[in-house]
């Protein structure tokens, strides 16, 4: 499936290849044409490769020139100047919570669904309908479904859940309204990952346990569900930085408060109901698009926002490597 | 409670309640287009199809929107949506046909010609692009490449030429399609690549033993094989490039124009909203019932769109079961 035919052009050779290679056609002796194609193929590979270091440097460099540890630690000021507007302890807190529930809403639902699909599955018809949901949902634009999420959650009875005002009105917009919402960001790659995994177990497995006289759920439940562990792993990862790295829904339901604001008494319940904003959202006001004019800022916040999304690539691609098959996995469900 | 949930399930029960669970995301799907479409309905009902088309001024159409406040007269309600429409085509288009022709070039560097030690890098760097968060390219668009294009590629000329029409500050139409091609084009290699490892080895050597060179046989045999994995590759990126909103919204500039493409090179940097782009800008109004109306019009085109989209997406895939690949 990799490389070529020996003739393939330089250094494309497997080590078993005779240095001398006779007459075979070597891309000296091919067509303009040809050598044009090949020429461009390699442009775009060594292309794409320049363009992703030159954003990660660049902003690696803009990162180390404004990221101050006071930054991090520091909770945002309301404040007309860069410099005493503070930092982003708060949206930092808002991308980690947004994040928990994100995937604390979006895990049950994926698996119980690929288990359904791989394992049950019955009635067909029901079964398509669930993966052409699924598949919708992947392709919504998230700022779609942040409008959902506002237009439902506006009714009376999410209240509860709800930022509300003085005079009752629900707003429609909390850290847990914003997270039901990016669970279905992390919903596809996990149902993904998971369904894959499922699919490519060898069937011998439930043979096995089904001759020991296990039911079906039991098999799932302690032999199917630890062997695709990894692969869930995997999907929750994409999942999870689909959701750190979304700006719509955050933008249109956390409240964009630049503090976290809680609403009510109770300890923990308050913070869900209260309001805030993530890194994503705290970049995109700093910028010139936003209201702050503060771009030092957003070079730092937006830093800290990429060192997590490289961090959780080299989780895929540790993950990806100890089990061999789910590479293929993670980078179809990247495309998601 | 937990001791019960311990115990072995009967079967019967654990598939009627994983079944149950699997379809309440059918139930979620359906309830996100019923409550779009219940938003958007005002604007149906005085626009009808004209909606789509173009006519007047948009930003004197939202103007007017934002102004009314609750009890909005009929009129109010008029939008003619084309050149959000336009601008949503325009940007996609022109990204997903250039991502195209790189995301082609470039799984085939990868699967076919890049030495293995070269391919371990570049396949975790499209993994990369793939998942930096649109509001970093958004960033480095507005704060870096913007600048650059206002300064010094747009020629004083050029900006007098249609001064009295717009201003070009870089931001547009060239630029969004740019950084948006950047963002759909890993998508595509994943599934192209995905595609190309999968075709059988023995159906290019064929072609080479035939006196084929290397080159010319994938092209030949094995991208021919995967056209539908091309086409289908295509859709998806479409797909995620007409819902891109926060970085479009960051690098377009933000004036409700329609890019004249009679206008020549200067064309490429005027300045745009698509529907996406126009929600994020709009958002904050949508307590005027028009104007929240007006916008989650621009939503439900938008999920009609993912819908037709992914449909398309699943029909082009299907000749790709014949060769036993996965899509």
């Amino acid at each position: 499936m990799s490389t070529l035919t020996p003739s393939a052009p330089p250094a494309g050779v497997p080590a078993a290849a005779p240095p001398g290679r006779g007459r075979r056609s070597s891309p000296g002796s091919w067509r303009w044409s040809d050598r044009a194609v090949l020429a461009a193929a390699w442009a775009a590979g060594i292309g794409l490769c320049v363009i992703a270091a030159a954003i990660v440097l660049y902003m690696g460099f803009r990162g180390i020139q404004y990221l101050r540890p006071g930054l991090i630690f520091s909770r945002p000021q309301v404040s007309a100047s860069q410099a005493g507007s503070g930092g982003f302890l708060d949206p930092l807190i808002g991308t980690a919570l947004l994040t928990v529930i994100g995937i604390a809403f979006a895990v049950p639902l994926a698996v119980a669904s690929a288990v359904w699909i791989a394992e049950y599955g019955r009635p067909t018809w029901l079964a398509r309908v669930v993966e052409s949901s699924i598949e919708i949902v992947a392709g919504t634009p998230d700022i779609v479904i942040a409008l959902f999420g506002l237009s439902i959650f506006q009714l009376g009875v999410f209240a509860p859940l709800s930022f509300t005002s003085e005079g009752g009105g629900v707003y429609g917009q909390s850290f847990v309204i914003a997270g039901i919402m990016m669970s279905l960001l992390a919903l596809p790659p996990v149902f993904a990952a998971t369904r894959d995994g499922m699919q490519s177990l060898p069937g011998h497995l439930r043979e096995a346990a089904f001759a020991l006289g296990k039911t079906r759920i039991t098999t799932i439940r302690r032999v199917l569900l630890p062997s695709v562990r990894s692969n869930i792993a995997t999907g929750v990862t994409l999942g999870m930085s689909r959701i750190i790295g979304d700006t719509a829904i955050v933008l249109l339901l956390a409240g964009g408060t630049p503090r976290v604001e809680t609403q009510g008494s109770l300890p923990v319940v308050n913070v869900l109901r209260g309001t805030g904003s993530a890194l994503t959202t705290y970049v995109y006001g700093n910028s010139p698009a936003g209201e702050g004019q503060a771009p030092e800022k957003a070079y730092a916040a937006a830093f800290v926002l990429l060192i997590f999304v490289l961090l959780l690539n080299l989780i895929v691609g540790r993950i990806g490597r100890t089990s061999a098959d789910s590479g293929a996995v993670a980078v179809a469900a990247a495309g998601v | 409670m937990l001791e019960r949930f311990r115990k072995p399930w009967p079967d019967r029960r654990a598939e009627l309640t994983l079944g149950a669970v699997s379809l309440l995301i059918g139930v979620g799907v359906l309830a996100m287009i019923v409550f779009v479409a219940v938003r958007a309905w005002p604007i149906f009902q005085h626009n009808g199809l004209g909606w789509l088309g173009p006519g007047g001024s948009l930003e004197v159409q939202i103007g007017n929107m934002t102004a009314a406040g609750a009890n909005a007269p009929a009129a109010v309600f008029h939008l003619r949506a084309w050149p959000f429409i336009y601008g949503t085509l325009l940007t996609s288009t022109i990204a997903v046909v250039l991502g195209l022709i790189i995301a082609v070039l470039a799984s085939v560097f990868i699967v076919e010609l890049a030495p293995e030690r070269l391919r371990r890098v570049v396949i975790p760097v499209v993994r990369l692009l793939a998942s930096v968060p649109s509001v970093i390219y958004g960033l480095i668009g507005i704060l870096v490449i913007v600048p650059f294009v206002g300064n010094h590629i747009i020629t004083s000329g050029q900006k007098e030429s249609v001064e009295n029409v717009v201003q070009l500050t870089g931001a547009g139409v060239g630029v969004a399609s740019l950084i948006l091609t950047l963002m759909i084009t890993p998508i595509m290699i994943a599934l192209i690549c995905e595609a190309l490892t999968s075709v059988p080895p023995s159906w290019k050597e064929g072609a080479v033993a035939l006196g084929l060179n290397p080159l010319r046989a994938v092209r030949a045999v094995t991208l021919r094989a995967i056209r539908p994995a091309i086409v289908a590759a295509a859709v998806l990126a479409s797909a995620r490039a007409v819902g891109e909103a926060i970085m479009i919204q960051m690098v377009s500039g933000g004036k409700s124009f329609a890019p004249k493409p009679i206008d020549g090179l200067v064309f490429l940097f005027e300045p745009l909203r698509t529907l996406a782009s126009a929600i994020v800008d709009y958002h904050e109004g949508i307590g005027a019932p028009p104007l929240r109306a007006a916008v989650y019009s621009f939503a439900l085109l938008l999920l009609f769109s993912a819908f037709i989209l992914s449909i398309a997406g699943y029909l082009v895939k299907l000749p790709l079961r014949k060769y036993q690949t996965r899509g």
